[in-house]
């Protein structure tokens, strides 16, 4: 059991979970912060089928985001929760109103407007929510031996609302390079525009972020400061992302500035994590202090390591399925 | 007035859970049926059958679309307002529930997309195979869950240590004393559920004669499997009452309203229990049934509810009265799926008006059961998280105020409230629009039609993409 780290393999393995998550329901949240502005309500038609099929799937990633916390790192289970009790209490509001919409707006007639706003409001709650909950992890929780014991609202400050400002306008450029990859013609254009709006949105919050971070917590600068030599890195990569998203919009790509959108995330999330490394529930508690039993751990590692190369399977098999354009029309069933 | 934090994450978990309940009970059972309509389409080519199956489909799809997003909060729940129990009990809930996503969830909601939106896209063959694989999804989810709540019931196969569990065996937890009963009991409600649903669907549309043909088939699939399923799961809760017996004997008196230990107790069918008098009032009982059930001796010993310290007691009303309330829709259950099964042997079944109007309005009947059910099991636990180990006060969030509990339930009622609303207006209309609709396009784009309206009771047109209607 000492031989391997198993706490290093959950950190893998929930990393990986989470940044799945994000790319996946990233995009199609994203669909739905863009839906209000689309140029007209076919339109919206069209780009809520691109997501359609796929979004339950997509949403089950932070179901195992959340379960797996619990059976790897129940610290981190126990203290998020309580610290973000409102903000979780929001984000599953705006979830529900959002996954409603997929079945409802369909069968509406004269109430269709509400089911787009309960789309647009719900996603982009949740979004926030999300981009909050980053910051409040920056932040740090305030937790007295395993328990946490701060405040109802800690969580919210200026810093977490602008990392939940900036998640909005990234999920929103996710969205925008995917609905260029599913549809074509007005609304197409329509996404190049907007992708390109987006873009310089991104980075400017990547700016502010970039600077703000290190002068709120100290711990980060310290990291930074001391790994400079080779954390320039991250600045480049975000900006060689950023020219290559530029350049295919110009080019007007199909799939590169999709591609190109999830290398900028991926850059992000690894500085993030960088960092941050090794803290779990900062500022006290790092992973190894946060990990369950090694036996709870190696029980589901056995199952996990099988079985989620078959559901990365059938779920590239049902993308393969609804691959190609999506047409006005088009409801599938 | 203080607010108290413990109360109001009761009454929030307990209705944040039962509303999440009512849909998976359906869906599991709706799941199967759709599956098997699938199958006999697929076997026999009858358009009837694809017919049915695609109309329950769009039932399917709004139900489960709010049992999703009522589960997302579920999973939630745990930490928000539960977080020293989630702490306290993770080694071995942690992997439980995370067994149930990755075996379940990603299953089922990454083949209902195929279900939904695949018919055209996929062969036929691979499109029967995603019904199977969602209703099988819907059963491995109830297995994991079920032996979540059931090591909570009869907790089994771990040790506490400084505060938490840890796991000795997990074939032991995991396959806990309550798990089977409780698995096999949950898989016939959702059958049964499912069943007089669409039986009193059926109904309606033939007291209205309406796409006749295709309902006579549902109605008489339907009402041979509940004259099985309904005797079947008395004889199931049967079993699964005398495993609580052995293992929980508190809620049992609960259940059956027992206050002093003895032989011959009555089996009571009214009664008022008052906790604080400790005795019931206007008590109307056979002698000696109930020691007979569940000792199945006429003078079997039943340990009565002042065994236990007051403090240990469950609310004895509320498991008493829900006890009942799911016992007597279960008989009820019987009777008229008996009566409909010797009605169809003698081919009466479809012109019995009667019999059809209750079958309609038997519709939310399994609904009720269901909930009562789980206010047994559930409430007979009490004052106990982890049965016998870990009491209530023990888990909650020590953080958590009772003004924050407070805006959180209002805001899961509203939420609630708003969805559950809309829901019930929508599969109303997709009811009333039937099987026998034509595939309508007002719903279309721009509201344009894309093909010429079919008449009314003719059959889909298959390869025409569907509108966005569903
Ligand atoms: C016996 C059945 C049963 C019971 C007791 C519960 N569930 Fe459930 N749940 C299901 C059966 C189910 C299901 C059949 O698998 C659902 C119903 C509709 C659906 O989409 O899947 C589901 C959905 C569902 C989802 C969404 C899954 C998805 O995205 O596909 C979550 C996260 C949960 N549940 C979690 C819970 C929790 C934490 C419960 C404990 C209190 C719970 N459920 C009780
Ligand atoms: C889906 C069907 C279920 C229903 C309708 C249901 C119903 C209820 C009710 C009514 C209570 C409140 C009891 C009281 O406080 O007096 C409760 C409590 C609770 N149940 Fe369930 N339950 C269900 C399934 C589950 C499952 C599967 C689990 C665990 C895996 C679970 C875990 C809990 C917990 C942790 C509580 C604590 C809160 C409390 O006791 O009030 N429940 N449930
Ligand atoms: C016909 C006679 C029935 C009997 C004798 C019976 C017996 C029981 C018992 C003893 C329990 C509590 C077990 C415990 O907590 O330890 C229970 C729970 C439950 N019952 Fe029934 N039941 C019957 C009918 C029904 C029907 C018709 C339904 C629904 C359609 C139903 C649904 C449930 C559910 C959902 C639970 C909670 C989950 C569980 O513990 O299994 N029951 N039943």
């Amino acid at each position: 059991m000492e031989l391997i780290d198993l706490t290093l393999i959950w950190i893998g393995i929930i990393g990986l979970g989470v940044f799945m998550y994000v790319l996946m329901d990233g995009f199609d949240l994203g669909v739905g912060i863009l839906f209000p502005f689309a140029p007209d309500e076919e339109g919206r038609d069209v780009m809520m089928n691109t997501v359609a099929p796929v979004w339950d799937g997509n949403e089950t990633w932070l179901i195992l985001g959340g379960a797996g916390l619990l059976a790897a790192f129940p610290l981190v289970y126990a203290v998020f929760l309580p610290a973000l009790y409102i903000g979780v209490f929001l984000r599953l509001a705006g979830l529900i109103f959002r996954g409603i919409a997929f079945e409802f707006r369909f069968k509406a007639r004269t109430s269709r407007y509400l089911w787009n706003w309960s789309f647009f409001g719900g996603s982009l709650v949740a979004t926030f929510a999300q981009g909050a909950v980053v910051g409040a992890y920056i932040q740090g929780f305030e937790t007295e031996g395993f328990r946490y014991v701060g405040g109802a609202l800690d969580w919210l400050t200026p810093f977490t609302v602008m990392t939940g400002l900036a998640l909005v306008a990234g999920y929103s450029l996710l969205g925008a390079t995917w609905l260029i990859l599913k549809t074509e013609g007005p609304l197409q254009e329509w996404a190049y525009g907007m992708a390109q709006r987006l873009l310089s949105v991104v980075l400017l919050f990547f700016v502010i972020i970039s600077i703000w971070t290190p002068l709120a917590e100290a711990r980060v600068m310290e990291r930074w400061l001391s790994n400079a030599q080779w954390l320039w890195i991250f600045p480049v990569v975000t900006l060689a992302a950023s020219l290559w998203l530029w350049s295919s919009i110009q080019r007007r790509k199909e799939g590169v500035p999709f591609v190109a959108t999830m290398t900028l995330f991926i850059a992000f999330y690894v500085g993030l994590l960088i960092s941050m490394w090794p803290l779990a529930v900062p500022p006290d508690h790092t992973f190894w202090d946060a990990a369950s039993a090694p036996e709870s751990q190696l029980f589901l590692l056995i199952g996990v390591l099988f079985l989620i190369p078959i559901i990365l399977g059938y779920t590239a098999w049902t993308y393969w399925v609804f691959r190609g354009k999506v047409r006005p029309g088009m409801g599938y069933h | 007035m203080e607010l108290d934090p413990l109360l109001l994450s009761r009454i929030q978990f307990a209705f944040v859970v039962s509303f999440h309940a009512i849909f998976p009970v359906f869906t599991i059972g709706l799941a199967s049926y759709i599956a098997t309509l699938e199958g006999l389409y697929y076997k026999t080519e009858n358009p009837l059958y694809e017919q049915l199956s695609r109309f329950w489909t769009k039932v399917f799809a709004v139900v489960f679309g709010m049992g999703v997003v009522s589960g997302i909060v579920m999973a939630f729940q745990f930490g928000t307002n539960w977080s020293n129990f989630s702490y306290a009990s993770a080694n071995f809930l942690g992997p439980i529930l995370s067994y149930e996503v990755v075996t379940a969830f990603f299953l089922e909601a990454t083949f209902l997309g195929v279900l939904l939106f695949g018919r055209n896209k996929v062969p036929r063959g691979l499109h029967l195979f995603a019904a199977c694989m969602v209703a099988l999804g819907t059963f491995i989810s109830s297995f994991w869950i079920l032996s979540a709540n059931s090591w909570m019931q009869t907790p089994a196969g771990v040790e506490v240590r400084e505060g938490m569990f840890y796991v000795t065996s997990w074939m032991e937890a995991i396959f806990n004393a309550s798990l089977w009963p409780r698995f096999f009991h949950m898989a016939l409600a959702s059958f049964l559920t499912a069943g007089f649903v669409v039986a009193g669907v059926s109904a309606w549309y033939l007291l209205r004669n309406r796409a006749v043909e295709m309902n006579r088939k549902a109605l008489g699939m339907t009402v041979v499997l509940l004259a099985i399923i309904a005797p079947a799961q008395l004889v199931v809760g049967d079993i699964h009452g005398l495993n609580t017996f052995e293992h929980q004997p508190a809620k049992v008196a609960a259940m059956e309203g027992v206050w002093e230990t003895q032989s011959g107790a009555p089996l009571l069918l009214f009664a008022i229990p008052s906790a604080s008098a400790e005795r019931n009032y206007l008590e109307i009982g056979i002698p000696k049934m109930a020691s007979l059930i569940l000792t199945h001796e006429m003078d079997g010993v039943v340990p009565g509810l002042k065994e236990w310290a007051p403090e240990d007691r469950p609310p004895v009303a509320t498991v008493f009265w829900s006890f009942r309330i799911m016992v007597g829709i279960g008989m009820l259950m019987i009777a008229v799926s008996v009566i409909a099964l010797v009605q169809r042997l003698r081919g009466r079944l479809f012109e019995s008006t009667r019999l059809l109007r209750v079958f309609t309005w038997m519709i939310p009947l399994p609904f009720v059961a269901v909930l009562a059910g789980w206010f047994v099991t559930e409430v007979g636990r009490q004052p106990y998280l982890v049965y016998g180990i870990l009491r209530l006060a023990d888990g909650v969030t020590p953080s958590l105020t009772g003004g924050m509990a407070l805006f959180t339930l209002i805001g899961y009622i509203v939420v609630y409230a708003a969805v559950f609303t809309a829901g019930l207006y929508y599969l109303v209309r997709l009811i009333q629009a039937g099987p026998d609709a034509p595939e309508t396009h007002t719903t279309e784009p721009g509201g344009r039609p894309k093909r010429p309206l079919s008449a009314v009771g003719t059959d889909f047109d298959d390869a025409a993409p569907q509108g966005a209607g569903r």
